[in-house]
């Protein structure tokens, strides 16, 4: 397979990082070029908007400009190397995504440090200290965290082993800021932790570790469930049952026939004391499903009341019937799920305070006599969103520093005002982008476990994009999420940093798959009767690794 | 995006087909999460475009208000006189708020402060800060120009020299005056005493305003309010037209109808007589035509011509000029006039010499002669003749618009005439003006046992082809004790006065 020259170049160097090289004679198509090209926009882009915002702030440019842009391709160029090495295979448009996210964000972040320090000045203040310059630090620790897990998970399937250890760090970490000491109140919301002089909030590490539990232990849930829904359809009448749960029996069993060879007549008439079989299996796995179901489900509810984060219980309990619906493929759990949800959100209506202001907040914005008159800042918000109409005010042109907490939960009104209508709809349509990517992801991996994992993965963060963004345009209440790679603060930064890389490390699999796939089809013609044999071989490896877990 | 090998080819490999179970649910899970990006995006196009006025125009929006401040307002105007106007400063915002006379303007321009603004600052705002769509043409050229954007100029109906002598005639006692142009409802003046300095409130210092208006707020006399159209009062004998064109547009009466005037009339189920004023005699004792009823404000005659019409037919007739309902579309803010319901016999009686609990704004007496004065026909009243462009050029007009027709006009020309001998013989002859006929009618009204009666004169001029109307009312008689015709009528006679000097 002969390549363009500078196809040649960019395949030259993703082989001289790659730390696995491609298979003899298997070529990856440019996905790293791709990436760096885009990469490249991405810091356009960012460049652009830090310079637009110097010419409104200083009316000239500054050579800042040129340091800070050298610093945003050092840190993703890294990256990007990062991913030559460890993941060449992997999707070329969600790191760029990431990146042109975060420069965004940095932006904003450092507009509004410019306003505060401008009116520090003016009232003869100290200036305060800088955020973009610790989110930069954070952007930094988050592009090693990023390469980290690209070296360190070098097949997603290991994570399957830590199912349990992962949830139960994810349920510590989850109550780790309700224990005194430790943990600290912000704003309200008790999810903080602090050690020394260093804030950090658990629950984005939770997020990614109660995605591989729930991953991890679901994975084999659906082909459990139809079993038994199979078994109790042969109660009711015999006839093809028999044969679904035959086939549902093979899923249950890897390693054993290939769904695609026809089952063999003896499987059926041997099949009276499998059907036993099964339903003892349901049975005793039965409690092994539903009690962790229910635990993390309490404590969703837990984080609810005692640290006041209503925007991450909605997000695991989100994640949770995501992955429930997609392991087992029953809406009914999605529908009990969300039956359960509106329960709790009732009862917790009626029974917390917090809860009721939220609503109130919610629906009488505008009414300055509502019983709490808290909603100042949503106001506030959606003033700035007005302001910016459809084209925005530009960078540095506007107020949004009128709205309080503007970096971190209000960071897209600041940026709905001075990128207008326009700016929102195409960074919305950037998460989008990256929520559908890791859908995609989630579609061509090979294992349930990789399949669930990805899924929650994308789905969690369109959940929480959706929860930030409809909060702060009130479409829905608010609650205190951050805005993915927007928001000023590390520890979410860092989360979904991580959260992109595994999504990454899955979406390489299957494409180094794909590849090798694709390359033995494209031998000689007269071969391709023995390359089928072939191809099950080679793409059956990593299935077997991960049903046996073999040491790596 | 380079795709080598679609997903297909995988999924259809062997042991994919183990996890491809799972495809149809993640399909579902994306458009789930695409619905909901599709619901973010519906929702944002909403904040941002479809209720983007409505949250610039809320009072608490203090961005919009310092966006405002930082582009020239535009004027507002009397005719060629600029009332208010933005001057550019050097402080906190580019423009300053300045009213020249802002005394004497303020009912109409009101005031234009940090977090709020009332009168034609307020309803006229769109226009004036230059975000009416009217005004697009003129914000796209400012935008390839390069210039500054600017708002609109609006342009009142007030004639300086009437509102000018109407403020020195009241000569600060507490009321208002009211002047229009019967034949198009176009107001010439419009003053109310106290009143307030506006400029006072345009300051850029929150603190600063915060006091002013706290100073203003507080004050009993209550300089904030508008008295001509937001403050209401007993009417007194001035609704007597009122009474006169109910009976008259019967059919059954005319000037010289005869009608029952004694000079105590007891009111039925109760023991209360009612006197006339100061215990004057009408006609003869006992009886008096309508027409010398109306000129020497006989009490009795038309509290009996009332109980004889009935309180549902004064209320038509009062309904008629636009009691108990306000003006639609009228620039600045008004009060209700208001004829009292299901009134027993007596409250009829006292309800047709306007007392009991009929109030009506000095706006309103005004509307009830204009109608008299155009023959029967009432015009919609209106401040805003003209929006004009930062360029200056006219962007809209105000047309006249016809609100109704309370009485015919045969009615009318029996009222003007009536209202003639009230300025020629009767209560009212301090409102003559040399070589003009006047039509008119006073009023006393009693309100409160201790309190001096309110003054009030409404009527028009010249009688036989109007070009003004007007109502003056004095608040308490301007403490002294006396009549329309002695306090009001003067007032209303220089402003009259003016108004055919400067319009001919």
């Amino acid at each position: 397979m002969t390549l363009p020259p500078r196809r040649q170049w960019s395949a030259n160097l993703t082989s001289a990082f790659a730390r696995v090289p491609s298979p003899q004679g298997v070529e990856l198509p440019p996905y790293r070029r791709s990436e760096l090209v885009l990469l490249v926009a991405a810091g356009i882009l960012t460049t652009a908007a830090l310079s637009a915002l110097t010419l409104a702030h200083d009316g000239h440019l500054t050579y800042h400009i040129a340091t800070y842009a050298l610093g945003f391709y050092v840190l993703w160029g890294f990256v990007h190397l990062a991913m030559r090495r460890f993941a060449p295979a992997a999707d070329p448009l969600l790191m760029p995504l990431c990146a042109a996210l975060n420069g965004l964000g940095l932006v904003m972040i450092y507009r509004l440090d410019l306003a505060r320090s401008d009116a520090a000045k003016q009232a003869g203040r100290a200036i305060p200290p800088s955020a973009a310059h610790t989110q930069i630090v954070w952007t930094a620790l988050s592009v090693i965290v990023f390469a980290l897990v690209l070296a360190l998970v070098r097949n997603h399937s290991t994570l399957a082993r830590y199912t349990f250890t992962a949830g139960l760090a994810g349920l510590v970490f989850l109550c780790l800021p309700a224990l005194p000491g430790i943990g600290a109140t912000i704003n309200g919301a008790r999810l903080w932790l602090r050690v020394g002089p260093f804030s950090f909030q658990p629950s984005e590490i939770s997020k990614i570790l109660l995605a591989i539990f729930f991953a991890g232990y679901l994975r084999t849930f659906g082909a459990l469930m139809s079993a038994h829904v199979v078994t109790k359809a042969r109660r009711r009448s015999t006839g093809n049952a028999a044969a679904a749960l035959t086939g549902a029996i093979r899923r249950l069993r890897p390693g054993a026939h290939g769904p695609g060879e026809p089952a063999a007549p003896a499987d059926v008439t041997d099949s009276s004391g499998t059907y036993t079989g099964v339903i003892s299996r349901v049975w005793s796995k039965g409690p092994r499903f539903y009690v962790p179901a229910i635990l993390t489900w309490v404590a969703g509810l837990g984080v609810l009341v005692i640290e006041r984060d209503l925007g991450s219980s909605l997000l695991f309990f989100g994640m949770f019937l995501v992955v429930l619906y997609v392991a087992s493929e029953r809406a009914r759990f999605v529908v009990v799920g969300l039956g359960l949800f509106i329960a709790a959100a009732l009862a917790a209506y009626h029974l917390f305070s917090h809860v009721q202001v939220r609503v109130d907040i919610w629906l009488h914005a505008f009414d300055g006599t509502n019983p709490s008159n808290k909603s100042y800042q949503l106001v506030q918000g959606l003033y700035g969103f007005a302001a910016g109409g459809i084209t925005g005010t530009g960078l540095g042109r506007g107020h949004p520093n009128k709205v309080p907490f503007a970096n971190t939960d209000f960071i897209m009104a600041s940026l709905g005002e001075e990128l207008g209508l326009t700016g929102v709809m195409a960074i919305l349509m950037m998460y989008l982008l990256i929520v559908v990517r890791g859908m995609r992801v989630a579609l061509t991996a090979p294992d349930p476990f990789g399949k669930l994992l990805a899924t929650a993965l994308a789905a969690t963060l369109g959940i929480q994009v959706f929860v930030q963004v409809g909060g702060v345009m009130r479409l829905i209440p608010l609650t205190g999420v951050t805005l993915p790679f927007v928001s000023y603060g590390g520890s979410s930064l860092v989360a979904n940093a991580a959260i992109i890389a595994l999504l990454l490390r899955i979406s390489d699999t299957v494409r180094r798959r794909q590849a090798e796939a694709q390359e033995v089809l494209e031998v000689e013609p007269d071969q391709v009767a023995n390359v089928q044999t072939e191809i099950v071989r080679r793409v059956e490896v990593p299935e077997t690794q991960e049903t046996h877990e073999p040491a790596e | 995006m380079s795709q080598p090998s679609s997903p297909g080819d995988a999924r259809r490999s062997g042991p994919d087909q183990r996890a491809a179970h799972m495809n149809r649910p993640i399909r579902r899970v994306m458009l789930v999460c695409g619905a909901l990006f599709a619901g973010l995006l519906v929702n944002a196009n909403w904040v941002q475009v479809g209720e983007q006025r409505s949250l610039k125009q809320e009072p608490t929006n203090s961005r919009e208000i310092a966006a405002r401040l930082d582009r020239q307002r535009g004027m507002i105007l009397a005719g060629s006189t600029t009332i208010a106007s933005s001057t550019p400063v050097d402080d906190e915002f580019k423009y300053l708020r300045q009213y020249a006379d802002g005394p004497l303007y303020a009912p109409l321009t009101g005031y234009y402060a940090l977090y709020s603004a009332t009168g034609l600052e307020s309803t006229q705002n769109l226009f004036l800060s230059g975000d009416d769509d009217r005004l697009l043409a003129s914000r796209v050229s400012s935008l390839f120009s390069g210039s500054e954007r600017k708002g609109g100029s609006v342009v009142t109906t007030i004639d300086p020299a009437i509102q000018q002598a109407a403020s020195q005639a009241l000569a600060g006692r507490k009321g208002a005056v009211v002047a229009l142009d019967p034949r198009t409802g176009a107001i010439l003046a419009m003053v109310t005493a106290p009143t307030y300095d506006p400029n006072s409130l345009a300051s850029h210092d929150v603190d600063t305003v915060q006091q002013q208006y706290n100073t203003l707020s507080g004050d009993k006399a209550e300089p904030l309010l508008n008295r001509a159209a937001q403050q209401t009062y007993p009417p007194g004998s001035t609704f007597k037209i009122i009474t006169a064109a109910a009976a008259l547009s019967t059919g059954n009466y005319n000037p010289d109808s005869v009608v029952p005037a004694p000079d105590r009339l007891p009111l039925p189920q109760s023991t209360v007589e009612l006197p006339n004023f100061g215990g004057e005699r009408c006609g003869n004792g006992q009886t008096d035509t309508l027409i010398h009823a109306l000129a020497i404000s006989c009490n009795t005659a038309f509290a009996q011509l009332g109980m004889d019409l009935g309180g549902d037919k004064l209320r038509e007739q009062a309904d008629a000029f636009g009691f108990d309902t306000t003006i639609d579309g009228f620039e600045l803010p008004q009060a209700k006039s208001v004829f009292p319901e299901s009134l027993d016999k007596p409250q009829t009686a006292q309800s047709a010499i306007g007392q009991y609990n009929v109030r009506v704004t000095p706006l309103q007496m005004a509307q009830v002669v204009a109608a008299i004065a155009n023959d029967g026909r009432m015009m919609k009243p209106y401040v805003v003749q003209e929006l004009q462009g930062p360029d200056l050029k006219r962007i809209a007009q105000t047309e006249p618009k016809e609100l109704g027709q309370p009485i015919s006009s045969q009615v009318a020309d029996q009222l003007t005439t009536m209202m003639k001998s009230v300025v020629t013989s009767g209560t009212g002859r301090k409102a003559q003006i040399s070589g003009v006929s006047v039509a008119g009618k006073t009023g006393t009204a009693e309100h409160g046992a201790n309190e001096p009666p309110h003054a009030w004169f409404v009527g028009f001029a010249p009688a036989d082809n109007p070009t003004i109307a007007i109502a003056v009312v004095v608040e308490d008689g301007g403490g002294e004790v006396g009549t329309g015709g002695a306090i009001a009528a003067p007032i209303a006679q220089k402003v009259m006065q003016t108004a055919l000097d400067v319009r001919g």
